[in-house]
């Protein structure tokens, strides 16, 4: 009885230490991931673009990025607090009404944020364009995000393409990733 | 089986800690402390970071209009998720971690006590007085007297 009970215990304390570095193999594999996807962005591939699906900042519905498949698409992580995203967005808007029937859509992710600071934003600033919230950030992780406002361009076919622009994008930095993600099916 | 109930005891006890004063008044310091800032993964009340900022901003407000701190945290949790909380809640799923530590507590104590008492036995019984520490047998009852006698004859 006294070797079962010691059995036992074994077991439960090499589970226990098991499942701690599953969790920290887990963690690490994540952040790698995200590493992974500039790594082979730089080098010229298209890694499969991290999926989301995420509630919309109006609260009617949700977005995820499977159901954008087929079209091109640019991601753009903001926040209501971050000053550079205010002299962005209208860039933004400009270039979504230039793109819209073009087979492009605009997806702004508003993450760490105040749903209601990021409506007043949304309205100060007059954006149409789809903006979901993400108030755990649980997106940050997996694209690597570590600054705001961040813009990637995702492809026909739902592959990360062009190039991770980290601060404002700039007019030429969209058309230039847009043009790769319309090529890209 | 005693100990167990000892066990479920204190779970229960600490779970079961009574509502502070602060919760039906908090100050802003009651929960700043208490909540992480999502960007610098900090508690606010250390952090000057924009969001930061704004998070306390927003604490005030909420305590101007008469929030409870548990209704300020519910709306941030709500905004933020639940990691936005410094410590889990003591329910559901995140009560684990607030039980393990004491479970880790109570085995711990258990196993030492039970290699205490296994070591204690296992301990060898103290020598009975036997011979001399020169591998000599030990003097005669006799032999000890005359040798005291010869030696207290000395000392005179």
């Amino acid at each position: 009885m006294a070797r079962r009970g010691k059995l036992i215990l074994q077991v439960a304390a090499v589970s226990v230490v098991a499942l701690l570095i599953a969790l920290f193999a887990w963690q690490l594999a994540t952040k790698e991931q995200a590493r992974g996807l500039t790594a082979a962005l730089e080098r010229g591939g298209t890694p499969p673009a991290p999926a989301f699906t995420l509630d919309r900042l109006e609260g009617d519905g949700e977005i995820s990025l499977a159901s954008l498949r087929g079209q091109a698409v640019v991601l753009n992580f903001w926040a209501s607090w971050c000053e550079p995203c205010k002299e962005e967005s209208p860039r933004l808007e400009s270039a979504w009404q230039r793109y819209r029937d073009q087979g492009v859509v605009f997806v702004g992710i508003d993450v760490n944020d105040f749903q209601g600071d990021a409506r007043k934003f949304v309205e100060r600033y007059g954006l149409t364009y789809p903006i979901v919230h993400d108030g755990q950030g649980s997106t940050l992780g997996r694209y690597g995000v570590t600054g705001f406002p961040e813009t990637w361009f995702v492809g026909r076919n739902g592959n990360l393409v062009g190039e991770r622009v980290q601060g404002p994008v700039t007019d030429a930095e969209l058309d230039e990733n847009i043009r790769r993600a319309l090529a890209e099916s | 089986m005693r100990r167990a109930l000892v066990l479920v005891l204190v779970a229960a006890a600490v779970v079961a800690v009574p509502a502070p004063a602060s919760e039906e008044r908090p100050t802003p310091a009651d929960i700043e402390n208490e909540v992480v800032c999502p960007t610098c993964h900090t508690t606010i009340d250390q952090s000057n970071a924009p969001i930061a900022l704004r998070m306390k901003a927003f604490i005030r407000e909420r305590i101007a209009a008469g929030d409870t701190k548990s209704e300020i945290k519910g709306k941030l949790v709500a905004q933020f998720g639940e990691s936005v909380l410094a410590a889990p809640p003591r329910s559901g799923f995140n009560l684990l971690a607030w039980l393990l530590p004491l479970v880790g507590a109570g085995v711990g104590a258990a196993v030492l006590a039970i290699l205490a008492r296994r070591w204690r036995r296992l301990r060898p019984e103290p020598p009975e007085p036997g011979p001399s520490s020169n591998g000599r047998a030990a003097l005669t009852p006799d032999l000890d007297r005359r040798v005291d006698e010869e030696l207290a004859r000395f000392d005179a």
